[in-house]
Order: C-alpha cells, then structure tokens, then sequence
C-alpha cells in the first residue's frame, strides 16, 4: 500500500488559492505520520514556476497542457484521475471549494477510491485513517475510519493553518504527459471578474450582516439603518444573495468575499461552514441568533440569544 | 429539450438535531424534513428553462420519508413527470448509493440535461451531481449560477470565490450542480398540490444494483464544541442592545 499523501493545488489568475497551502501544511504531517512522501500536483499551461510555491511538498507532478490554462471540470477531472490512477496515494486531499467539488467525486467514481466530504480534520496511523466531517450546516461532527487502500478527503477551506504549508523552494519537478483533451464537450469560454460598481466590503472596517433570519427583503431597510449609523455597511449569507435580496457584491463566504473587517455584527446568521469561511479573521464578531445551539457563537467572541427584530431597532436607537 | 431534475429531502436544520442511541446517526424518530433548498434551486432553473424554451422537466427523488408529496409538490410547480426511484434503500443513503441508484434510473431515459443542487448538508460522501455525471458518463459543471440554451449548445456559468464567474460552453447531455437559479424558487400553495395529486402519476423505476465501492467507516456523531468561544450577553433585548453598544463605544467602533 502506497504511503503517499497527494495535495491537488488550486490556483485561479496566477495566484494560489490560501486553502493549497492549508492542505500542505495538513499533507506534511500525514506524510510524516505514514513515513511517505508529500506529493502537490498542479495543472496549468506555462505555469510551472508555481512549483516554487510549493516547497512544503518533496515532489510536484505538473501538468502542462493550453487546455489546461483554465480550470475546466472535465478536464481537470480527467488529468487528475490519471494521475491518481497511476500513483494510487494513500491520501488525495482536494478542497472544498468549486474546483474540489468537480474533481473529488468525479475521481472517487472512475478510480473506485473512497471519498469522505468537508473534512475539518484527518490523521493517520498505521495507514489507517481517522477523518472527521463537519456537516448539517456545520452543527455535527463525524468521525470516520478510512482502511481502503486510497482515499480522497474533500477538505473545508480554513480547518487548517496556510503558514504551516508556506515555504518556497525547488521541489523536484515531474512532468506528466497529457494527452486526450480535444473531444471535452465542456469548453472554458472566459473569466468575468467581480462586479466593481457596488460598495467593497472588503473595505469596510464595520460590516452589519444578515442572514436567513431576516425572513424576508422587507427587513431589510431596518439593517441598513443600523449600518449607516454605524458608519458600516450591510454584508450577509449565501442565502440572501440566492434569494436576489442582495447583490452577490455583498456576500461574505465560500462563493462570496472574505472580509477582515474590525467589526462584523452577524445577524441571524446560523454559521455555516461556508460563511465562517468568509468571516473568522474579522477582529470582533459579535452574533445575534434565535437558536443557542448556532454554530456562529463557536467563532463569535460575543453571543446573544435573542431575536433580531428586537435587537436591531433597540440597537439603532441608542446610536 | 429533455430536462431531469433530482430531488431529496433533508433535515431541517431551524429545528435541533438528537443523535440517536448507536451515536453512528441522527436520531430520525422526529425528525423535520425540508427539500434541499438548492434541489428547489435546481427545479426553479429548469421550470424557467422550460418556460422559455419548451423543454419537459422530470423530477426525480429515491423513495424516502414523505418523497411523495415532495414529488407531487414539483408537479404542482410545473414539472411535467415525477418519477419514484424504488430499492432496498436503509434510513440514510450515502451520496454514491443515491447517485448510483439515479444513475441506474436514469440512464434509460432520453435526457439533454440534469439539474439538480450543489450540494445538501448531508452528504458526507461527496455532492450527489459530480457523482452522478460520473456514473452517467457525462460531463459535468457545478457551482452553477446561470443556465442558458443557445441552439444546440448550453452556456453555463459556475462560481468561484472571491466574485468571479467562468463561462463554459457545453454540448449535452450533461449534469449541473445548481448553486442558484435565476429567481427564488416559486411557491406552490398547498390546495394546488392536493389537486395534483388527484391527476399526476407517480412513476415509478427501479433503483438496481447501488452496491458502491470503498467508503469510509462511520464511527461517531457528536456535536461540535468549536471554540465555544462566544461570550454571551444575557438579559432582555433591551439590556442585550445596551451591551453591544457599550462593547462598540468600548472598541472604539462608535
């Protein structure tokens, strides 16, 4: 059985994406925990100098193909089985993210290997693993044994420190041939980049933001209200953008932005492992939710219990 | 234009989950079911692609708990056929067994295009639509934003952090995995879905052989204890306001 520990590195202009580095610094320890070596692989066209990038790892296996200059699922998906394939690593650790989300399972399926999903933590022992899973909006843990012979664990973004996995070097560099991408039915058409016209709440020290609580977009000029004489402005959770209550400018996780703001009010948000990717750096969290059980007051440093529709006029009239 | 779109039911997550007497799984007895918000995403974008272009939508859910009326309710909202995919299936299916099974289903139909969410808060295995393109043998694009039919040709936008958003071109058939459709999915009161019932078929296929390979081995549910960081602001809301806004004067936020 083969020692491995395979990293699938994500990069999107140029630049990587934070969770790589995540995964690299989780890779080395595993590899240092099953006596095999840290493997990253990396996919792209006129790219290898990203290799560089990824001294954390003894070995990079690059794929260089023009078709491969933009993430593709298909693509990817195909260059990534065969590389899985041919190594059989122990561990493939993939991100949860929208590039992990076409390449796990798609790798699991045509390389019959197990395929545990948002995985906050794993460890390995005599090749035998323990993974743990955050899921129902991140309000259970499970633990899970993993004895196949090779596994894929889809990883959550920010489980894990990116400084452990930041060294440059010059890892060894092996090239693997691609053939095969000219009959995809799926072609990379273009990049659209983010909407610059709406306020950047990246930029905002004081971020007031709502989620499914808010119930409906009638409540929402009452929010506004209390971010305007905070001087903030309003931010909020997936589902508010999905329900075209707000512009996608605005959201805070996963698909959305990460914000560092010096203060992030969350209101009615429940905490979400995607959301909370967004949001955990903010310096001051402080939560509003019904439910005491809210994942949002794990990550908060300080919690209410109350409804927000008592909390906000209350709030708004002090200021 | 052949549009199927697969289903499921989730748990409610507004109510609290128990974990029952083996702590290998929820406790089921009470438990709230909710269609997956974004399978409801999913059938929104097809009935609206249907709508435009005159494609028959199909809606697809393995037997489970209440999946009748699930089903029903996606005939009421404009799905033109709802078919049950029947098996030996436990109380939890894995991702990979309802993908499979799906795709067993499925396989014999002629379809251009399967929609169906991004993903569900119960699939510890991985998301059901990368899953079931691969069992299908088709492509697949998930973190789906926009839908749209050009000729034989379907543009499709996918998501990724930060703001940004890629075009693709596909040729069908293929399997999306919707993040969200172009508008909040349509309600459907409840007298509409009562008269539907009394007209619609069930269809029903078998699921065939779900039997998947290697997996991981459940050992233990528990709750997270996180950070447990908070600390909390007691009193009436009153009082609660009051404290935040001494914290804020207090950090110097106001």
């Amino acid at each position: 059985m083969s020692k491995q520990i395979f990293v699938i590195t994500e990069h999107l202009r140029g630049k990587i994406d934070d969770v790589t580095y995540e995964m690299l610094g989780k890779g080395k320890e595993l590899a240092a925990a099953s006596g095999g070596e840290l493997v990253a692989v990396l996919l792209g066209h006129n790219q290898k100098e990203l290799a560089n990038e990824f001294g954390a790892a003894s070995k990079v296996i690059y794929a260089d193909h023009e078709k491969l200059a933009d993430f593709n699922p298909w693509m990817y998906a195909k260059i990534v089985s065969e590389i899985v394939a041919q190594q059989k690593p122990r561990v493939v650790l993939t991100a949860y993210s929208s590039m992990g989300i076409e390449v796990a399972p798609a790798v699991s399926v045509s390389q019959g290997i197990s395929l545990t999903a948002y995985v906050s933590d794993l460890s390995i022992q005599d090749l035998k693993v323990s993974v743990v899973s955050q899921i129902y909006g991140g309000k259970m843990n499970i633990e899970a044994v993993d004895e196949n012979e090779s596994m894929i664990a889809c990883v959550l973004p920010g489980s894990f420190p990116a400084d452990a996995g930041k060294a440059t070097g010059s890892p060894a560099v092996e090239d693997f041939a691609v053939s095969g991408l000219d009959e995809s039915k799926i072609q990379f058409k273009k990049l659209i980049a983010p909407d610059k016209s709406d306020v950047d709440i990246t930029q905002s020290e004081i971020l007031v933001s709502v989620g499914r609580g808010i119930q409906s977009n009638d409540n929402l000029p009452m929010v506004e209200e209390l971010a305007t004489k905070l001087g903030g402005a309003v931010s909020c959770s997936r589902p508010i953008v999905d329900s075209k209550w707000m512009p996608k400018t605005r959201q805070v996780g996963k698909s959305g932005l990460k914000v560092k703001p010096k203060c992030y009010l969350a209101l009615g948000i429940s905490g979400a492992p995607e959301h909370i990717e967004g949001m955990k750096e903010a310096d001051l969290v402080i939560a509003v939710n019904t439910d005491p059980k809210a994942p949002i007051f794990d990550y908060a440093h300080y919690g209410v219990v109350g409804d927000l529709f008592d909390i906000i006029p209350a709030l708004s009239a002090k200021l | 234009m052949n549009i199927i779109v697969p289903i499921k039911q989730v748990p409610d997550l507004v109510e609290g989950l128990e974990i029952d007497e083996s702590g290998k799984d929820l406790n089921r007895e009470w438990i709230k079911l909710k269609l997956n918000e974004f399978d409801d995403h999913a059938l929104e974008e097809a009935l609206l692609l249907k709508e435009e272009s005159g494609a028959t939508v199909t809606a697809i859910a393995i037997d489970s708990q209440d999946i009748d009326k699930v089903l029903f309710t996606a005939a009421a909202k404009g799905a033109d056929k709802i078919i049950k995919v029947t098996g030996n299936f436990g109380t939890t299916v894995t991702s990979h067994e309802a993908a499979k099974a799906l795709a067993n289903a499925i396989s014999s139909m002629q379809y251009d295009l399967v929609l169906t969410g991004v993903q569900a808060v119960d699939d510890r295995d991985g998301q059901i639509a990368v899953l079931l393109a691969n069992y299908l043998n088709v492509p697949h694009v998930s973190v789906v934003t926009g839908v749209s039919i050009n000729g034989g040709a379907v543009s499709v936008m996918k998501e990724y952090g930060g703001g940004n958003v890629a075009e693709f071109e596909c040729t069908p058939p293929l399997v999306l995995g919707i993040q969200a459709a172009r508008q909040t999915p349509r309600y459907v009161p409840v007298a509409k879905v009562r008269q539907i019932m009394k007209s619609a078929t069930l269809e029903e296929v078998a699921g065939g052989d779900v039997s998947v390979v290697a997996a991981s081995t459940v050992q233990k549910f528990s709750f997270p204890t996180g950070g447990g960081s908070a600390q909390m602001i007691e009193g009436s809301a009153e009082e609660q306001a009051n404290k935040i806004f001494e914290l804020l004067k207090e950090k110097g936020i106001k």
